[in-house]
């Protein structure tokens, strides 16, 4: 059992106590990320009303809090519509790709339990584990490899739909998460480098007494996470998969009913886990002060909870204030900016690693890294700058052309 | 780096007062001039305005009044004159409350309250007759029983016509240029219109 996970509950062999502890944690994971989801819904419409100083839905329920199950309710009623020159089978099938890897992704999570005096385990009836479904020792590679499936649920959808506007939705949509995806996989081995490990029970225990990742690495790994995740969950300024005023609705133009449903309900569930994923990497998972001694555990769920708030209201805030960037303009981001950013922050701290290791002089490693760095960083402005010159010529060139063939044909 | 400075605007609405108004339950006071349901006035004596010359049906953009004339029976006459309106219905699927029918009016027989609340089960309710659209005994139109009439909606349904002095000059306000109005009389005349008009001479005494 030690294979596949490694929470000390399976040390003792796999029986009756565990398989139950099992599955208390999966119905608790999955209820709670349901509602979760459903608060978490209305908790967005309510800030980005009040930030627009309107007061968002009120009327079903205490402050409107039942405002996503009515209009689950309704959608659940709406008529089911298949188009007819979709492909059926992936056209039904798309919606699961999406919701399924947000469900996996957060079975990772450590929600709890006390990392800052103890070691992130909790004893409940003789039974000591992990507050969290499963801990396998490639945690953060399955949490990229569910985000990277993710993908076919949108490219799917917008491919099988048999129409254009879906079909441009999952063309970028697949380009944008492709092009973030590395973005997010190096800011990553920036924390996987400090950590030594893919668990992230591991990463969050390293993470334990306040060095958390967000300085250790230092600031830059973390707001390039943050971007590339913000684009990987299509949120807004890089919502280009539905921009509404270019795509109508993207890739899901074409679902109604439930199946609509459940793409939003993967949507938010996404940003949920995303910003669950970037408390544990970056600012210590359940890390914190233990204010009342006694439940040391139930610190450490409250603590990662207020985290996940802050995240959460940070997606809402950029979409409140930030304008959808423009389709090249997030392509050059992502590939100009955002990765060789990362990919220098890394070879920079793997540099300082190294010298630790070895003995070095911090300073000396610091000036030698910086200046590489520095003219790596150089030598990748003037290549941008020449392809942009080179670019620029050959169209005027073409222009040119095109005048002296007369008429301006194409 | 002003690229923040649209955070801090965004945060700052958070404490800014709501714009929204509750509207089921609160309504905001309508304007004095607004445009809702049409009413078909009587004069104080109780005969009807209306007599059936079909300029607002001619004026109408969406085409959705529909007026036949006849000739008043000579011992019992509906309207003053010679004719009047015998049917008269509009259909509020297609109005849009332009008020064109108001302004070609002769007689003020066609005027509008301020109700817009109203809903239809049956495309036969959209069209509403002229024992709909005439006003009570009272000189109050009638209230219907799918519509949401709310105090101030019926009064003074004329609105329009007693605002304005005409063409715009202010020599004529205060001038009542109208008739007497069921359950009203003759309505005093609004002030302060044409303040702004500057001065002007009457060219001529405005009929009574």
């Amino acid at each position: 059992m030690n294979v596949l996970a490694l929470d000390p509950a399976y040390i003792g062999g796999f029986g009756l106590d565990e398989a139950l502890i099992l599955i208390v944690k999966v119905v608790a994971a999955f209820a709670m990320l349901m509602v979760a989801v459903m608060l978490m819904i209305w908790f967005e419409r309510k800030l980005i009303g009040d930030m627009q100083n309107r007061i968002g839905p009120a009327l079903a329920g205490p402050w409107g809090i039942l405002q996503t199950m009515a209009d689950g309710i309704k959608l659940f009623f709406k008529e089911d519509l298949v188009p007819a020159r979709s492909d059926r089978f992936v056209f039904k099938l798309a919606p699961y790709l999406s919701l399924v890897p947000a469900f996996l992704v957060f079975t990772v999570v450590p929600v709890g339990g006390n990392f800052t005096t103890g070691d992130g385990t909790v004893s409940w009836w003789g039974n000591t584990t992990y507050l969290q479904v499963a801990d396998p020792h490639i945690g953060i590679l399955l949490v990229l490899a569910m985000s990277s499936m993710a993908v076919y649920g949108v490219m799917l959808a917008g491919w099988s739909s048999g129409s254009k506007y879906p079909l441009l939705g999952s063309v970028r949509a697949s380009a944008q998460m492709v092009s973030y995806e590395a973005a997010l996989g190096l800011s990553l081995a920036a924390v996987l480098l400090q950590s030594g490990s893919l668990s992230t029970h591991d990463i969050v225990a390293d993470q334990s007494g306040y060095d958390w990742n967000l300085w250790v690495t230092g600031i830059v790994p973390f707001v390039v996470f943050l971007i590339a995740v913000t684009a990987e969950l299509n949120r807004p300024p890089f919502d280009m998969v539905e921009a509404e005023q270019e795509l109508v609705g993207g890739f899901h133009t074409e679902y109604s009913s439930i199946r609509f449903a459940l793409f939003f309900l993967a949507e938010f569930m996404n940003v949920i886990t995303m910003s669950a994923i970037i408390v544990t990497l970056f600012l210590g998972g359940p890390d914190g002060p233990i204010l009342v001694e006694g439940v040391d555990w139930l610190w450490g769920i409250i603590w990662f909870f207020l985290k996940l708030m802050v995240f959460l209201f940070v997606f809402v805030w950029l979409r409140a204030t930030l304008p959808r960037l423009r389709y090249d303009q997030l392509m050059d981001m992502g590939w100009k900016v955002l990765i060789p950013l990362s990919l220098g922050w890394l070879l920079f701290l793997g540099a300082l690693s190294i010298g630790r290791d070895r003995g070095w002089s911090e300073a000396v490693v610091i000036v030698v890294s910086v200046a590489a760095l520095a003219t790596g960083g150089l030598v990748l402005r003037t290549a941008v700058r020449a392809g942009r010159a080179q670019r620029q010529a050959d169209e005027a060139g073409e222009t040119a052309d095109r005048a002296t063939q007369g008429g301006g044909r194409r | 780096m002003n690229f923040f400075g649209g955070f801090r605007v965004t945060f700052a609405k958070l404490f800014e007062k709501r714009v929204t108004s509750q509207y089921p339950t609160v309504k905001r006071p309508k304007p004095e001039r607004f445009h809702g349901r049409h009413v078909l006035g009587r004069y104080e004596d109780g005969m009807e305005r209306c007599i059936g010359c079909e300029l607002c049906a001619g004026v109408c953009p969406a085409r959705c009044i529909y007026v036949r004339g006849a000739d008043n029976p000579p011992d019992s006459p509906v309207a003053p004159g010679e004719r009047y309106g015998y049917v008269y219905e509009i259909n509020y699927l297609r109005c849009i409350h332009c008020d064109l029918c108001v302004e070609a009016c002769p007689t003020e027989a066609i005027t509008e309250s301020k109700l817009f609340e109203f809903s239809f089960t049956s495309r036969d309710d959209a069209v509403y007759t002229k024992d709909e659209l005439l006003v009570g005994d009272d000189g109050r139109p009638r209230r219907l029983p799918w519509e949401d009439w709310r105090p101030g909606d019926d009064e003074h349904t004329s609105g329009w016509m007693r605002a304005t002095s005409p063409s715009g000059s202010a020599a004529w306000e205060g001038r009542a240029a109208w008739s007497a109005e069921l359950g009203y009389g003759v309505r005093a005349p609004e002030q302060g219109q044409s303040a702004e008009a500057g001065p002007g001479t009457p060219d001529g005494e405005p009929s009574a």
